[in-house]
């Protein structure tokens, strides 16, 4: 009873505060300028949809090229760009913003703040992101063409790139500002704008994942950064960091690389455990089991993150004693990561279970995230690494943490939340129908690269031997099947407005104060903070 | 989506009988240190198998019996101590269990002293710089004139006629059975990678960087690979190939290759 008086309250004070200047701007000016967490955070997503489809069309090219042997399409030195500009997308244009913009719609409702602590920087971070991706796709324009060597920018490799180059670094440069940028803004607004009575161990998972991912950017973007700058250096302004005929070394930079890059891993990852920790429970009527050795679990994810980068080096020649360590300290990610899904399988565990499409995308997150962590034990034993190094197996690998693991996640969080922001009701059926299709044709896409790679098929070649073609014939028809299923999800977003009006709690008492406010969300939420005892969840 | 990965799964333990004509696994490959990471290999993954059976059992279990269309009415509890403890230890036994003999073939695999023969390898893109140490011997290798010509974008040559499409090169590295050769690696551009599965030898080929790498088999026959670090637009086309012969044989190659300068 007095909670229904209490979100009463709220509605009024929302509907009262629509009508003074604190209401939406018109047209264009809202987007540019604006300053409010969910404008932002819708923009963020619309980008990341938007890059999702570029990066996917890439890789449709790569997979038509390689649907049969042969060279049928494009040359090698354009399959080489579509590789780099595809990965470098999909990485810092789709995954990351769409983390970002999920992070900006619901760290506030979820904590209980009127909007991000820093809410101009906010606007920054997200509008320096197209420019950034209009500097990188510029480069295809160029003479030379796009970057070529590899998302990786391994050099001396990279230093052959042609104009592309400078754009090439001067738009990492930006993708690393704007992510610090966020990163920064999140860090501030959950120490300081938590409702009152939300101590940390209270904070729900989404935000204390985000919390430790926030803090994984910080510490990795400038050491990323730093790496590009002396690469530029080293192109345009003689030094040698990287040149051996100057004296430098060129494996150096792997290491410097491999620092940003596996924590950058965990980056894409650890707000994908938040996610499906916020869904599980909900839709098992559960509360999340061992919440508090979930956040363990992911700090130590985080912090082991910053001592095993050199697993991606075990071909380049290291001593001994730095192999061993770096593959035992490998080996124990296993223990933090199995905790996480040991916990997510108890909280199914005598549950009350529905599926819905958010679920679905869930518990497959948890089925296929599993067997790329396998893959990922596999690719720790160094001597077997030595095996899978760059070939297909990496490729299923990282394709199986990032495609139904974090995309998975992703589109989970969106069904999810999605009439949160709406206020209608997604249609149902084309989610399922969009979840089904896209889980069959990501197997059978990625699952046939772990025999391809075991086989001896390197990676990032254009044309291959007889004996790969009927594997990667599949892996070519799985991908655009998985490209078609992803209009639907399009289709479902755009038409998602048309479905019935929710409630404030969409589903069947959902955990979280996001769930206190009405649906849609209105433009100012909590300008008085909640408290807890308002929402499920907490206890 | 369960039952795919189950196919999955068994079409990758069956791999094992089926070898010959499924390439779905890693080679066992011809010396004692690719046996030895070919069974590492095949250990961890049957780890991978019992756990992930245990973890999916528990959870498909789950999936089916807690369902509120059946009536299941959801429990209360949030935490196990007891359980969590013992699914923390139970992972490090594990772990323990897989490092103590992936770390003793390590060890193994770098102790390159006495080698009876050595060749520096020097990548080029896109080829190989083969050099005996021992003997005056040195050319280069690329990849064989077949795979040229069908290569190219728009040919009318089908990559089915061709023999070892981009798998064989002019002039493969030649090398005695039964001998300890070693290997050493440098680059005279960018990185590249030499590596051939049946030796399970895949090294970095680095310019300023000499690496050094091993390997010894009885095994007489014509093992290929390919170059495994992205090196440029030729990467997919330079291709190893190396043959191991009886030794009489070797003599007899590098007395012909004498006899030709
Ligand atoms: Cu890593
Ligand atoms: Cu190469």
């Amino acid at each position: 009873m007095t909670r229904g008086i209490k979100k009463m309250t709220t509605e009024v004070m929302d509907a009262h505060d629509m009508h003074d200047d604190h209401s939406p701007a018109k047209g264009i000016k809202r987007w540019l300028f604006s300053t409010s967490h969910k404008d932002i955070g819708t923009m963020y997503l619309v980008l990341s949809l938007i890059m999702f489809f570029v990066g996917g069309a890439m890789a449709m090219i790569i997979r038509s090229e390689l649907a049969i042997p042969g060279l049928q399409f494009v040359h090698p030195e354009f399959f080489n760009q579509m590789t780099t500009m595809h990965a470098l997308i999909m990485v810092f244009g789709a995954v990351m913003p769409a983390f970002v913009g999920l992070a900006n719609w619901m760290i506030p409702l979820m904590i209980g703040a009127p909007d991000m602590a820093l809410p101009r920087m906010n606007n920054w971070s997200f509008w320096i992101l197209p420019v950034a991706f209009g500097l990188l796709a510029s480069t295809l324009f160029m003479p030379g063409g796009a970057p070529a060597g590899g998302w990786t920018m391994y050099p001396p490799l990279v230093l052959q790139t042609g104009d592309a180059f400078p754009f090439l670094i001067f738009s990492v440069h930006l993708l690393g500002l704007s992510s610090i940028m966020g990163a920064i803004n999140i860090i501030v607004t959950v120490i300081n704008m938590r409702a009152p009575d939300m101590s940390l161990l209270k904070m729900p998972m989404f935000v204390w994942t985000w919390l430790i991912t926030a803090y994984l950017l910080i510490a990795v973007m400038p050491v990323f950064a730093g790496a590009v700058t002396m690469l530029l250096t080293d192109q345009f302004f003689g030094t040698s960091f990287f040149l051996a005929a100057g004296g430098g070394d060129p494996v150096m930079f792997q290491h410097i690389f491999w620092f940003f890059g596996h924590p950058e891993v965990y980056i894409m990852i650890l707000p994908a455990f938040g996610v499906v920790s916020e869904i599980i429970p909900t839709f098992s009527r559960k509360p999340l089991f061992g919440h508090d050795s979930m956040v363990y679990a992911a700090s130590c994810i985080a912090f082991l993150s910053f001592i095993v980068w050199a697993h991606h080096m075990f071909t380049v020649g290291m001593p001994l004693t730095s192999q061993l360590f770096f593959m035992f300290a490998t080996m124990l990610i296993a223990v933090p990561t199995g905790v996480k899904i040991f916990n997510w399988v108890a909280t199914m565990w005598r549950g009350s279970m529905t599926f819905e499409t958010p679920m679905l995308f869930s518990l497959a997150f948890v089925f296929l995230f599993t067997i790329g962590g396998f893959s990922g034990l596999m690719l720790a034993i160094a001597p077997a690494d030595i095996q899978y190094q760059d070939t297909y197996f990496v490729v299923a690998h990282f394709h199986y943490t990032l495609v139904p693991g974090s995309v998975f996640a992703i589109m989970a969080g969106t069904y999810y939340w999605l009439p949160k922001w709406t206020g209608h009701m997604y249609n149902e059926t084309l989610g399922k129908v969009h979840f089904w299709t896209s889980t069959f044709f990501v197997n059978l896409t990625f699952f046939p690269m772990h025999f391809l790679g075991l086989a001896g098929m390197p990676r990032r070649i254009p044309d291959y031997s007889t004996q790969f073609a009927d594997f990667n014939t599949m892996a070519s028809v799985g991908a655009i099947g998985f490209g078609v299923s992803q209009l639907l999800f399009v289709w479902v977003l755009l038409t998602s407005k048309k479905g019935t009006k929710v409630t404030a709690e969409v589903w069947d008492k959902p955990p979280g104060l996001e769930w206190t406010v009405p649906s849609p969300a209105p433009y100012h939420t909590f300008e008085t903070p909640p408290k807890l005892s308002d929402a499920d969840g907490f206890h | 989506m369960i039952r795919n990965l189950l196919l999955g799964f068994s079409v990758l333990a069956l791999a094992d009988t089926a070898e010959a004509d499924w390439a779905l696994n890693m080679p066992k490959g011809v010396t004692e240190l690719s046996l030895e990471t070919y069974n590492l290999h095949m250990m961890v993954f049957w780890w991978c198998v019992a756990i992930g059976v245990a973890v999916f059992t528990v959870m498909i279990i789950s999936l089916f019996r807690h369902r509120k269309s059946k009536g299941a009415q959801a429990a209360t509890f949030s935490h196990s101590t007891t359980a969590e403890v013992i699914w923390t230890t139970i992972p490090v036994v594990i772990l323990v269990l897989m490092a103590v003999p992936t770390a003793e073939t390590m060890v193994r695999m770098e102790d390159s002293r006495n080698p009876d023969m050595t060749i520096v390898v020097t990548a080029h893109q896109w080829k190989w710089h083969y050099k005996y140490q021992d003997s005056n011997i040195e050319y280069y290798s690329s990849l064989a004139r077949s795979s040229v010509e069908a290569r190219r974008k728009g040919t009318d040559i089908d990559p089915y006629s061709v023999e070892n499409y981009l798998l064989d090169v002019d002039n493969p590295v030649v090398v005695p059975s039964g001998a300890k050769i070693r290997l050493l690696f440098t680059s005279n551009d960018v990185i590249h990678a030499w590596w051939v599965k049946d030796l399970s030898i895949k090294k970095d080929a680095i310019p300023g960087i000499v690496n050094e790498a091993w390997f010894k088999t009885e095994q007489v026959g014509t093992y290929r690979g390919q170059c495994a670090e992205l090196c440029g637009k030729d990467h997919g086309y330079m291709p190893i190939v190396v043959e191991v012969v009886e030794p009489e044989a070797y003599q007899a190659w590098v007395n012909s290759h004498d006899a030709g300068h």
